[in-house]
C-alpha cells in the first residue's frame, strides 16, 4: 500500500513523503482521527534540540499521542470504524524484568521512528486498544499522556513506604495537571498539594487541596511523597524543593524531561534516606489501565476533557505548519489537531 | 449506492515501445493499478469498485487482482474504444447488476494515478452528495498557453487556471443524462469526464487535489514516480 506521511525536514518545515507499507495478518490499518500535539513535538518543530539529535532523526512524522479509526483488520478482531487509541511505544523484543516502555531496543513513534501523522497509521495488533463509546475522541487523543501518569503513579505506589498522607506535585503544565487528575481518584483518603510556577495555572487545579507558586512555599510544609513533572530547566528547582520538602524515606518520581545533567543535593538526599525513581513513556499495561480508569469515573473524564485547548481541523500541509505555531502562543491545555490532510 | 470505478483501459501509446499497458507495469513491486485498488478498497462506503481494462488485458487484470486484493466488491470489466466509452462501460455495467437509483454517484479514477489519498477520495464523495459533478483541481503553477497554430493564441489569467485530475465523480443519473443529450460530434471531441457534464449545462464542482497525484504517462512519469517512493524502515 502506498501511503502519504508527514514528515518535519527541518524546524517548521514539514514534507509529504509517499512510504510503501507491507501490510500483514498482524497489522492494522487505522486512519488517524484526532492528534494531540506533546512538548517533545514542539521542541522538535521549533528546532529545540541539539543538532545532532535533530539531524539523527529528522526527516520524521511527528505526534505520538493520537486517536484514529479501523479502517482494516485482516483477522476482523476490530470493526471497521472502531475508535481506537494508538500506542507509541512498540516492543521488538520481550523481557521478564524489563518493561516494553525501558526496553532500548523498543521503538517510539515520533522519536526517530515515524509517529501519526500519516494518511493511514499500520499499527501491530497489540498496539491498538479499542475506546468505550463515552468517551470523547478530542479527550482521548491526549490519552497517551494519561498513560504517562499512570505509569508513573504505578512505579510510585511500588516504590513509596506507607505514608500517604499527603501527596506533592511540582508541575503546573499537562503533564501536573493530568497526573493531578490521577491521584485524586487513585488516592481518595490523600491531601493533594500543587507547586507551580503560574498563579494563572494553579488556578485550574480547583480539585487539589492546596496549591503553591514555588516561590512561596511555607519552609516547615512537609509531603509525605512527591511527583516531580515540571522537565527542562524546572527540573533542578523542583527535585531540590523536593528533597527540602519530604519526610524522611519517601519517594519522589521523576517524570519531566531534562535536555541537560542537572544539579542534586545528594547529601540531604542521602541524610532523608529519600528514593528517586525515573518514568518514561508508558506500556500497553498503562493505557488499559488509564481507560479502566477514565471509564469509572465520568468526573476524571470531565476534569480531563476542560485540558483541551488549541483544537483545529487541518487538511494541508501548511494548516499543520499553522497549527503548530499557533500551539506555540496556547500557555494552557492540550493541542488537539482533528486529522483530515 | 456509492460506486467507484477505476479506468484501466488505456493501452499506454505514450509509454514508448514497452509490451504491456502502463497500469500493469511495475512501481515499488506491485502494478501500478493495483497500488490504486489498494487505495479504493480502504474506503468502506463503496458498494462497489469496477476495474475497467483493455479487452485483451482481462484476464491478466483478473489474475492480479486475484494475487493481490482479496475484497469482493471489486469487479472486473472490459472496456471501450476510447476514455468515454469505457466510462459507460462501467455504469452499464452497475445498471446491469445493480440498478441504477437516482441519488446513485459515481467515483471515477484514473488506475495511473496510485497516488490518490484518503482525504481526495472522501472529498470527493462529500461534494458529489451534494453536486452533480466533480473534479479534482490543483492550481497550475506554470502559464498556460492557448495555441492552435505555431503562434501563440492567449495566455490566461494564471490565477484563474487549474489542472484537472482525478478522481472526478458524478450522480449517475446525471453523467448518463448529459451523455445521451450530446451529439456525436461533442462525443467525439471528448478528453474529459467532466465535460460531458459541463457541455450539457450542468454545474461541475471542484475538490482540491495533490501535486503529487501525478498521473503515470510516460517513462519519466514512471522515473518520477519510483523516485518519490521510500520503503518503509
Amino acid at each position: 500500500m502506498l501511503n502519504q506521511v508527514y514528515r518535519l525536514v527541518s524546524a517548521r518545515q514539514f514534507e509529504v513523503q509517499t512510504v510503501t507499507e507491507t501490510v500483514t495478518s498482524n497489522d492494522i490499518i487505522v486512519r488517524p482521527k484526532y492528534l494531540s500535539v506533546c512538548h517533545a513535538d514542539q521542541r522538535y518543530f521549533t528546532g529545540n534540540r541539539p543538532q545532532a539529535v535533530l539531524r539523527q532523526k529528522l526527516a520524521m512524522a511527528l505526534i505520538h499521542e493520537g486517536v484514529g479509526e479501523v479502517i482494516v483488520d485482516p483477522q476482523g478482531q476490530f470493526k471497521p470504524g472502531a475508535l481506537v487509541t494508538m500506542i507509541p511505544n512498540t516492543p521488538e523484543q520481550t523481557d521478564n524484568v524489563i518493561q516494553e516502555n525501558y526496553l532500548p531496543t523498543s521503538k517510539f513513534r515520533s522519536s526517530g521512528y515515524d509517529g501519526f501523522m500519516q494518511e493511514y497509521v499500520c499499527m501491530k495488533r497489540d498496539r491498538v486498544i479499542q475506546l468505550p463509546s463515552n468517551f470523547d475522541p478530542e479527550m482521548s487523543a491526549f490519552l497517551e499522556m494519561v498513560s504517562v501518569g499512570v505509569q508513573g503513579l504505578t512505579r510510585l505506589t511500588t516504590v513509596m513506604d506507607a505514608d500517604d498522607r499527603r501527596i506533592g506535585i511540582w508541575g503546573d503544565g499537562n503533564l501536573g495537571y493530568i497526573t493531578a487528575v490521577l491521584v485524586k481518584q487513585l488516592f481518595t483518603e490523600s491531601q493533594l498539594i500543587i507547586f507551580g510556577r503560574h498563579q494563572s495555572k494553579l488556578d485550574y487545579f480547583s480539585f487539589a487541596d492546596q496549591t503553591y507558586l514555588v516561590d512561596a512555599i511555607p519552609a516547615t510544609l512537609q509531603i509525605s511523597q512527591a511527583i516531580e513533572c515540571t522537565g527542562g530547566r524546572g527540573s533542578e528547582l523542583a527535585i531540590d524543593q523536593i528533597i527540602n520538602h519530604l519526610r524522611p524515606m519517601g519517594t519522589a518520581i521523576l517524570m519531566g524531561v531534562s535536555e541537560d545533567p542537572v544539579d542534586i543535593d545528594t547529601r540531604d538526599l542521602l541524610a532523608k534516606g529519600i528514593t528517586l525513581r525515573g518514568t518514561s513513556r508508558s506500556s500497553r499495561a498503562d493505557f488499559e489501565q488509564a481507560i479502566a480508569l477514565l471509564a469509572a469515573s465520568p468526573v476524571t473524564r470531565e476534569r480531563l476533557q476542560s485540558l483541551i485547548g488549541l483544537t483545529r481541523k487541518v487538511r494541508t500541509v501548511q494548516d499543520i505548519t499553522e497549527f503548530f505555531e499557533s500551539n506555540l502562543s496556547h500557555c494552557w491545555g492540550k493541542a488537539v489537531m482533528a486529522w483530515e490532510v | 449506492m456509492i460506486y467507484a470505478q477505476i479506468l484501466a483501459g488505456g493501452k499506454g501509446t505514450r509509454m514508448g515501445h514497452v509490451p504491456m499497458p502502463k497500469q500493469f507495469l511495475s512501481l515499488a513491486d506491485k502494478p501500478i493499478l493495483i497500488h490504486t485498488i489498494e487505495k479504493f478498497v480502504l474506503e468502506r462506503r463503496f458498494d462497489a469498485i469496477i476495474v475497467v481494462c483493455p479487452i485483451d488485458w482481462l484476464s491478466h487484470t483478473n489474475e492480479l487482482i486475484k494475487k493481490y486484493i482479496h475484497d469482493k466488491r471489486v469487479q472486473v470489466v472490459v472496456g471501450g474504444s476510447d476514455r468515454n466509452d469505457t466510462l459507460m462501460k462501467g455504469i452499464a455495467f452497475i445498471r446491469d447488476h445493480y440498478g441504477i437509483h437516482e441519488d446513485d454517484i459515481l467515483i471515477t479514477h484514473d488506475a495511473v494515478r496510485p497516488f490518490v489519498t484518503e482525504r481526495i477520495i472522501n472529498d470527493n464523495i462529500a461534494a458529489v452528495l451534494t453536486h452533480d459533478a466533480v473534479d479534482t483541481v490543483i492550481p497550475a503553477t506554470d502559464t498556460i498557453i492557448q495555441s492552435t497554430t505555431t503562434a501563440v493564441d492567449a495566455i490566461p489569467v494564471r490565477s484563474t487556471m487549474y489542472q484537472g485530475q482525478t478522481p472526478q465523480s458524478f450522480k449517475i443519473s446525471i453523467l448518463v443524462k448529459a451523455y445521451d443529450s450530446l451529439t456525436a460530434h461533442q462525443k467525439a471531441s471528448l478528453t474529459d469526464a467532466c465535460k460531458i457534464v459541463l457541455l450539457a449545462g450542468y454545474p461541475v464542482s471542484r475538490v482540491r487535489g495533490e501535486a503529487f497525484n501525478i498521473k503515470i504517462t510516460t517513462p519519466y512519469d514512471l522515473r518520477v514516480a519510483t523516485a518519490l517512493i521510500e520503503e518503509r524502515s
